[in-house]
């Protein structure tokens, strides 16, 4: 197969971006999107040019650390797949591909297609825990969790933290990465002492950070790898609204 | 520089020079542990917050570790390549994590765990380390079920358990096929909380390139910010290493892509023992390579192996469609070789089966590199319902990555690199032989011997984590006699030159052929000279092989643009060449070990029947290599091993 990349380059955040066009021939279809990427840039080297920069690591969908627009949709047209997961089968031969960072404003680029989410962790960092320092837990089974709490538990928890929601929604809000850590946490009974203080102040760090609010468009939803549902952004919204009336969120760690 | 190694002198590695002292505690296994503990020097906790401690790596080893020190009152710096602690290499794992709670009333035990473990291992493990792993190891469910992570429950609320590769008692707790993520989360988490108390600064893309050592003790570390290219210089009361294996050395492996051996090797190059190094561990249930430009390999849960089963056509080349096969004319060749175990044979054995049917012409898919993992009889026994709630995430990820359905046509499978068991040499309170510089989590030559059991790397990489290392690194801080000292000092500045001058002679080479290529043809050349099976010849011809390829890389790579900015071509370029250094260490150690065990098979050791023979007589201990600079034949040291509880005997799995 055969595909031409318009791909987004940008030298760091300060300097100005642009598209360039590239081909790739060669290509099987069971090579990933990722793996095209390769390729291209064993060719840029091999002619003297600067490879594209992407982020990358597990390549099996689990680390979160890829992520691209893929022709306008994040991580492409696969849905519940990663970027590093989308192998080239689904794309027709001589399709024309373009390619772009995940554009949000708490997200500045670093270079091409590489952007810096540390603003994802300082979301968890206000709040997305649950206070047990080691060696203070009881016995594993002297708190039983219903079947169906802890399924729904590993259903928000399956984040994988990539920002695709981020990039997909139009106000930039990160609205469904922090429900899904606030709904792996609080409908756990471990989790419930610091349940709306959690909620509140995970809501806050995400205003702080320059994301947008949420207006229930559900893209976030349409392209998150890991399929976390709209349900978690109602949850949270309960949360947090409860949290606030109770005055919770003003603690200090 | 290592380039200049002289590959006759490197052949022949001088005779053992020193017994390693272990300082494994006197006394009854089961009391070694509590009796370490009460006699190690206790810390005040005003006393805690004027030390610093530097934490390489944020997986489930550095992460727990990291959180742990925090929360004990210690300042920590973490560092990670990644631009996130979550992303760490642990993960990836799937299956889950062994503990000896004996929920399931299965005859299950601390002691059992130890045994199986050291069992598992072909008796090349510590003893005393192994117990204390299994006696800790419940504990780390207690802790990861107190911060929330989501195991799997049985109706009545209580935690759900499964057997895995093959134990005989059901001891593993699993988080769907996520039980790597969950646990990291679970540290990351913890790690989170300590951040935002501001006991721990986390350093994200940032790369350890060297360690320093100052009149012979850990003293700090010299990274590179992988965003604008800054070198900067650490200072520590102690460094901590928790950096991962170095599977990646193979190139195609099941590891992250970013993993890599720097660290470790950095550290070894300044003293730290390196401890058998050939201990690398082959996954048998791993989707076949489909082409060339193939990045990496990816690993199908061992847990498959409880209901598929394994076959290759009997008639080598046979080119038929699985289903167009007949059962008479299936090989299935496990079943016929361990009748007892079957398809769940330990990982070394069920991958180097997989090697020979392969090998002799009976491999299945296009390239002819594989074997089926059918489980065509298990859905007609149970349903495919049943095969689904079992498997459904991974039948989803093989049908993405293959585009076959598996429900349909049997998976084709091949072993891949996966884990190493070895790694640098600690005492039993995780200490590298450099004062000061500890190694935890799959970074350390660990308590997996010559091969590791499915669901342990977890175990063993919170064990250390949360509950060994924070005691063990207090006692070392409150006896340590440490120099006030500032980043300004000589060792730092000579070290942070050197760094600066290998960078500089990366981008300088300026010649033809990528890093990847090189890459590429180390890994095929330890697949073929020190993967599943290894002889004399063969490491003889990879030890020519690979000087000659290093010494190559540095005379022809090209590492487009500058250090100043963000450059991955760079950042694998000194990866690759640390790799390139201990590829060579990796065959001159299995060249040294002339018996198998384990996952180390040399074909010149085996039983009439094709089973590995072990020489407990000659090799029952820890190969630990002293680098002797560049150019000079590494030194081996030896720590004896001895075994007072679990009698050696050979493993039999017919």
């Amino acid at each position: 197969m055969k595909f031409k990349l318009r791909i987004w380059r940008q030298p760091n955040a300060l300097r100005k971006g642009q598209f360039e066009e590239y081909e790739v021939d060669d290509v099987g279809p069971d090579e990933s999107f990722l793996e095209v990427l390769d390729m291209l840039n064993e060719q840029l080297i091999a002619n003297g040019g600067d490879p594209v920069a992407f982020d990358h690591d597990c390549r099996e969908g689990i680390c979160g650390m890829c992520g691209i627009m893929i022709n306008g949709i994040a991580h492409g047209p696969k849905a519940a797949t990663t970027a590093c997961q989308l192998h080239m089968r689904h794309f027709k031969d001589g399709d024309v591909i373009v390619v772009e960072p995940w554009r949000a404003k708490a997200f500045p680029v670093i270079k091409d297609l590489v952007v810096e989410r540390a603003a994802l962790d300082r979301i968890i960092q206000a709040g997305g825990y649950i206070s047990a320092s080691t060696g203070s837990a009881p016995d594993a089974n002297s708190i039983p969790v219903p079947k169906p709490v802890a399924d729904v538990s590993m259903d928000a928890a399956a984040c994988i933290g990539c920002g695709a929601c981020v990039a997909a929604c139009p106000n930039s809000s990160a609205m469904l990465f922090t429900a899904a850590k606030v709904g792996h946490l609080n409908v756990l009974p471990q989790g419930q002492a610091e349940r709306f203080d959690r909620a509140v102040l995970m809501v806050d760090a995400m205003e702080a950070e320059g994301f947008g609010g949420c207006t229930n468009i559900g893209e976030c939803a349409a392209v998150c790898p890991k399929e976390i549902g709209l349900d978690f952004i109602a949850l949270l919204n309960r949360e947090y609204l409860h949290g606030k009336l109770k005055g919770a969120g003003s603690r200090n760690a | 520089m290592a380039d200049k190694a002289d590959t006759q002198t490197s052949m022949a590695p001088a005779p053992a020079k020193t017994i390693l002292d272990a300082k494994t505690p006197d006394g009854p296994i089961a009391e070694k542990w509590d009796k370490a503990r009460f006699e190690m020097k206790l810390m005040s906790p005003a006393n805690r917050r004027k030390f610093r401690i530097i934490v390489v790596g944020s997986g489930l080893a550095g992460g727990s570790a990291a959180a742990t020190l925090g929360e004990l009152g210690y300042n920590v710096d973490c560092f990670a390549y990644q631009d996130s602690p979550r992303r760490a290499h642990s993960v990836s794992a799937q299956g889950g994590i062994n503990a000896a709670k004996n929920y399931r009333n299965d005859g299950d035990s601390i002691f059992r765990l130890f045994y199986d473990t050291v069992k598992g291992g072909d008796y090349r493990s510590r003893e005393a380390n192994v117990y204390r792993l299994a006696q800790v190891s419940n504990n780390i469910i207690d802790q990861c079920v107190a911060q929330g992570v989501p195991f799997a429950r049985e109706y009545g609320g209580l935690l759900d358990n499964r057997s895995f590769g093959g134990a005989q008692v059901s001891r593993t707790f699993y988080a769907r096929g996520q039980t790597g993520q969950q646990l990291l989360l679970g540290a990351y988490q913890a790690l989170a909380r300590q951040i935002h108390a501001g006991r721990v600064r986390m350093h994200n893309r940032t790369e350890m390139l060297d360690l320093v050592v100052v009149n012979g003790v850990a003293r700090g570390i010299v990274t590179r910010d992988l965003r604008n290219g800054k070198i900067e210089r650490w200072l520590g009361d102690a460094v901590v290493l928790a950096t991962g294996g170095y599977s990646n050395a193979f190139y195609l492996s099941t590891n992250a892509k970013g993993c890599n051996v720097t660290a470790v090797w950095r550290a070894h190059r300044r003293g730290a023992y390196f401890a058998n190094p050939c201990f690398t561990q082959i996954h048998p249930t791993c989707i076949p390579q489909s082409g060339e430009h193939q990045s990496k390999l990816t690993l199908m849960s061992e847990s498959l192996r409880n209901d598929g089963r394994i076959w290759v056509p009997r008639q080598p080349g046979d080119t038929r469609a699985p289903g167009d096969i007949p059962e008479n004319e299936r090989w299935y060749y496990l079943e016929e070789r361990y009748p007892s175990f079957g398809n769940l044979v330990p990982r070394d054995i069920a991958s180097r089966a997989a090697k020979s049917v392969v090998d002799t012409g009976h491999g299945v898919g296009s390239r002819r590199n594989g074997v089926y993992l059918d489980f065509a009889e298990a859905i007609e026994r149970l349903g495919a319902n049943v095969i689904r709630d079992r498997y459904g995430n991974l039948f989803d990820m093989y049908e993405n990555i293959t585009g076959e359905n598996p429900y349909e046509v049997p998976m084709r499978i091949y072993p891949a690199l996966h884990y190493t068991m070895g790694g640098l040499w600690v005492d039993y309170n995780l200490m590298s032989t450099i004062p000061g510089m500890f190694a935890i989590g799959e970074a350390n030559f660990s308590d997996h011997g010559a091969n590791r059991l499915g669901a342990s790397a977890l175990m063993q990489g919170l064990a250390d984590g949360y509950f060994v290392l924070p005691y063990t690194l207090s006692n070392y801080l409150a006896q340590a006699k440490l120099e006030p000292l500032t980043t300004d000092h000589e060792a730092f500045r000579a070290v942070e030159e050197e760094v600066s001058g290998r960078v500089e002679r990366l981008l300088k080479a300026n010649g033809e052929r990528s890093v990847d290529s090189y890459h590429r043809e180390l890994g095929q050349i330890l697949w073929e000279y020190c993967g599943m099976e290894r002889s004399e010849d063969g490491l003889k011809k990879a030890l020519e092989l690979i000087p000659t390829l290093r010494e190559e890389y540095w005379q022809n790579v090209r590492v487009p643009g500058e250090s100043e900015e963000l450059n991955q071509s760079l950042e694998k370029a000194g990866r690759v060449a640390d790799f390139m250094e201990l590829a060579e260490l990796m065959c001159i150690d299995a060249l040294q070990r002339k018996e198998s065990c384990g996952a180390h098979f040399r074909n010149e050791y085996q039983t009439a029947d094709g089973e590995a023979r072990r020489d407990d007589e000659n090799y029952a201990y820890v190969a630990a290599w002293e680098y002797a600079g560049d150019g000079r034949a590494p030194i081996l040291n030896k720590e004896p091993l001895t075994f007072e509880y679990v009698a050696l005997s050979q493993r039999s799995y017919k």
